[in-house]
């Protein structure tokens, strides 16, 4: 089977080293626990929708970029469109170090350095693929986070205009581009996951100083108008 | 079209002086002329490119073609950084629709609304921006001119001024002294002189660990200093003599010549010496008759200047009140400029100052820290809001974790302003 090896040389040079280091069948539960990482943004189990990132069923035998309802970086589309396809293998090297895979992914991931890990936390998204079968649906692993947000907050219509403007106070850290070299990616979120975080900061319980001060300036209009521009930025 | 000129030109007196005026424009499209392609500058500009989408005619005046950081400078004597990873090129704004020419701007002529270039010719403008960055204050260190910048650097604008300090720094003798003079406020980069202390500790203690570093300071006190102050003696305990104004650090001389520092009348010998003079706004702004004293007075609303509401003054060069001087600071004062510029020239929309700054120091490997505030436009300058600063006795993680952000800051600001 074609698994899009030939794209790129230095992902062959990357994927060789560690196809031979793991033990191929890794332990789903433990690999459960390891999910905890990616649950924020990606959902799987029964009902999984996109959320930041896009749901995990049935992620085995999908080409990278596959689904017409998620917007995807070019680098990873780039990367399906050349054949690049989601078995153990090409997991394991994305889930090593994502952008030594797709240099412009927006995953916002530093990457499972150990590769037991990998191979865990593989064996449990297994679960969720037909592809081996035989595979029983469970709930969805993520949900929308829980929170007390004053619905009329969310239903905000964000101005996006005004959202381009704010951005600048943004992209000083976050790349336009949607790049994440040690500050996340912003780019492309549900408006509702963007809303939701920046609230989060603003009322502390997210816990990181800087975001917490520049959420705390922006009022809700404001955060919807970022809101707006981000999910809808142009690349 | 020779219609349209003949009723041009017969129709209206005003509109046949345009035509005769020496300068060739493009009909109808507003200048802009930013000088300096630095942190404030090359923001501005490729804001203004940007956004107006060819409504704005923006020219970059800047002499070099290649812009060195210098923030991340300090991590290069560290060791930490490669001079060749701080520094960026334009073609990334001349792509973004940017006129970029390699030149000086050595003169502005304000009621003609022209910025003149040292390769000969000038330019025209209807909104002239300036972001030249500092230069330094003649006879702030005594003894110490730009004449001994190469016995003496200050390394205080990044790249062969860099290299040098840090050839000085590797042949260093066993066991010698490094001494600094640091400068007196306002300065580029509160934090600066003191992460360097701590790179260049950083750097002697594998390399020349019995070395001394003496740091005769005119201030009482510094940004971040228990900070600092805490990571000197838990990383170069014993290594770093800090001399205060209280202890005659204000008090200096030094002979270029002779190697020599003198610290409120005590003579000392030295092996580096990295002066770091009082700084002024850099000579252009000087030249366009904005400033008073050693800086330009700005509006906070859009960094106007006081003295001509057609001229701007960014980042270093700029008086605007709360903000430190900062690459963070002049990308953050570039965008609410960029903003009121265009909507001046052209009609879009003007949304209300905001500003941000955080800056991020390194004390060791993998020890970062950080501080900043958000900031408001009131009449009288632009106002801190709110600020937070991190904490002495912070785990390992949450440092290591700090210095991984300042990382993503530095892709993230560097992309911001070359595109
Ligand atoms: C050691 C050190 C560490 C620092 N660390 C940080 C940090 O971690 N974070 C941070 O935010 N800031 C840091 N800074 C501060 C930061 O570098 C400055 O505040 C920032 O560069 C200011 O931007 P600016 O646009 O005012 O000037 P600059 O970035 O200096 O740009 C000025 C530009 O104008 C050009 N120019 C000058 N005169 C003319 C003329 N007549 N015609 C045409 N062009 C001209 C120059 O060539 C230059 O390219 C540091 C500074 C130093 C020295």
């Amino acid at each position: 089977m074609f698994r899009g090896f030939l794209f790129s040389l230095s992902v062959a040079a990357v994927m060789s080293p560690i196809t031979v280091a793991a033990d191929p069948i890794g332990d789903a539960a433990a690999g459960e626990k390891i999910y905890n990482q990616c649950k924020r943004c990606h959902q799987v189990g029964q009902g999984a929708e996109h959320r930041i990132g896009p749901h995990l069923n049935g992620i085995f035998g999908r080409p990278a970029a596959g689904y017409e309802d998620f917007r995807y970086s070019k680098a990873l589309t780039r990367a399906g469109t050349s054949g690049l396809e989601w078995h153990a293998d090409t997991l394991d090297v994305f889930l090593e170090n994502p952008r030594a895979l797709a240099s412009g992914t927006r995953m916002s991931f530093r990457g499972l350095k150990d590769p037991q890990d990998r191979a865990n936390v593989i064996a449990f998204l297994r679960i969720y693929s037909d592809d081996p079968a035989n595979i029983p649906e469970a709930d969805p692993t993520a949900t929308v986070p829980d929170h007390d947000l004053d619905p009329a907050i969310l239903a905000l219509v964000g101005d996006a205009e005004y959202g381009e403007y704010l951005s600048g106070e943004c992209t000083t850290c976050h790349q336009a581009t949607g790049g994440d070299d040690g500050i996340p990616s912003i780019v492309l979120w549900r408006e509702e996951d963007f809303v939701l975080a920046m609230h989060a900061y603003k009322n502390k319980q997210r816990a990181h100083p800087v975001m917490q001060m520049v959420a705390g300036r922006l009022g809700d209009e404001e955060i919807a108008a970022l809101a707006a521009y981000f999910a809808n930025i142009e690349e | 079209m020779s219609i349209n000129r003949r009723t041009f030109i017969t129709t209206s007196a005003v509109a046949a002086a345009t035509l005769a005026a020496p300068m060739v424009r493009a009909a109808g499209t507003p200048n802009v002329v930013v000088v300096g392609g630095g942190a404030g500058g090359a923001t501005a500009a490729r804001y203004i490119a940007k956004d107006s989408k060819g409504a704005i005619n923006v020219t970059l005046i800047e002499p070099t073609r290649r812009y060195y950081t210098c923030f991340f400078s300090n991590l290069y004597l560290g060791g930490f950084k490669e001079m060749e990873e701080l520094g960026h090129g334009y073609g990334g704004m001349a792509a973004g629709g940017v006129n970029v020419v390699h030149d000086w701007a050595v003169g502005v002529d304000r009621d003609a609304k022209t910025v003149s270039l040292a390769g000969g010719g000038s330019l025209p403008y209807d909104k002239l921006i300036l972001s030249p960055g500092i230069d330094f204050v003649d006879g702030a260190v005594e003894g110490w001119d730009l004449s001994a910048q190469n016995a003496m650097p200050h390394a205080y604008k990044a790249g062969s001024q860099s290299e040098l300090l840090r050839a000085q720094l590797e042949s260093m003798p066993q066991g010698g002294t490094f001494a600094m003079v640091a400068p007196p406020n306002p300065y580029r980069c509160p934090p600066g002189p003191y992460e360097r202390v701590s790179m260049v500790a950083h750097f002697l203690k594998q390399n020349n660990p019995t070395a001394k570093i003496i740091v005769a300071d005119p201030k009482a006190k510094f940004s971040k200093m228990a900070l600092f102050q805490e990571g000197w003696a838990n990383h170069y305990s014993g290594m770093v003599d800090w001399i205060g104004d209280d202890f005659g650090g204000g008090n200096v001389s030094v002979d270029p010549g002779a190697m020599t520092l003198t610290i409120d009348g005590e003579v000392t010998n030295v092996d580096v010496c990295n002066v770091i003079p009082a700084m002024k706004a850099g000579r252009i702004a000087d030249m366009a008759g904005v400033t008073e004293g050693n800086w330009a007075p700005v509006n906070a609303a859009d960094m106007s200047t006081k003295a001509d509401a057609d001229i701007y003054v960014l980042g270093d060069a700029s008086s605007q009140g709360d903000m430190p001087k900062s690459g963070f600071s002049a990308n953050s004062q570039a965008k609410v400029c960029a903003n009121a510029v265009r909507g001046a020239l052209t009609g879009s929309r003007v949304f209300p100052a905001k500003f941000s700054n955080t800056c991020w120091s390194l004390i060791a490997t993998g020890d970062g820290v950080k501080v900043g505030a958000t900031y408001e436009a009131t009449p009288e300058k632009i106002a801190k809001v709110d600020g937070f600063i991190s904490q002495t006795g912070e785990s390992a993680d949450v440092r290591q974790a700090t210095y991984l952000e300042s990382e993503g800051w530095y892709t993230g600001i560097t992309t911001d302003m070359m595109g």
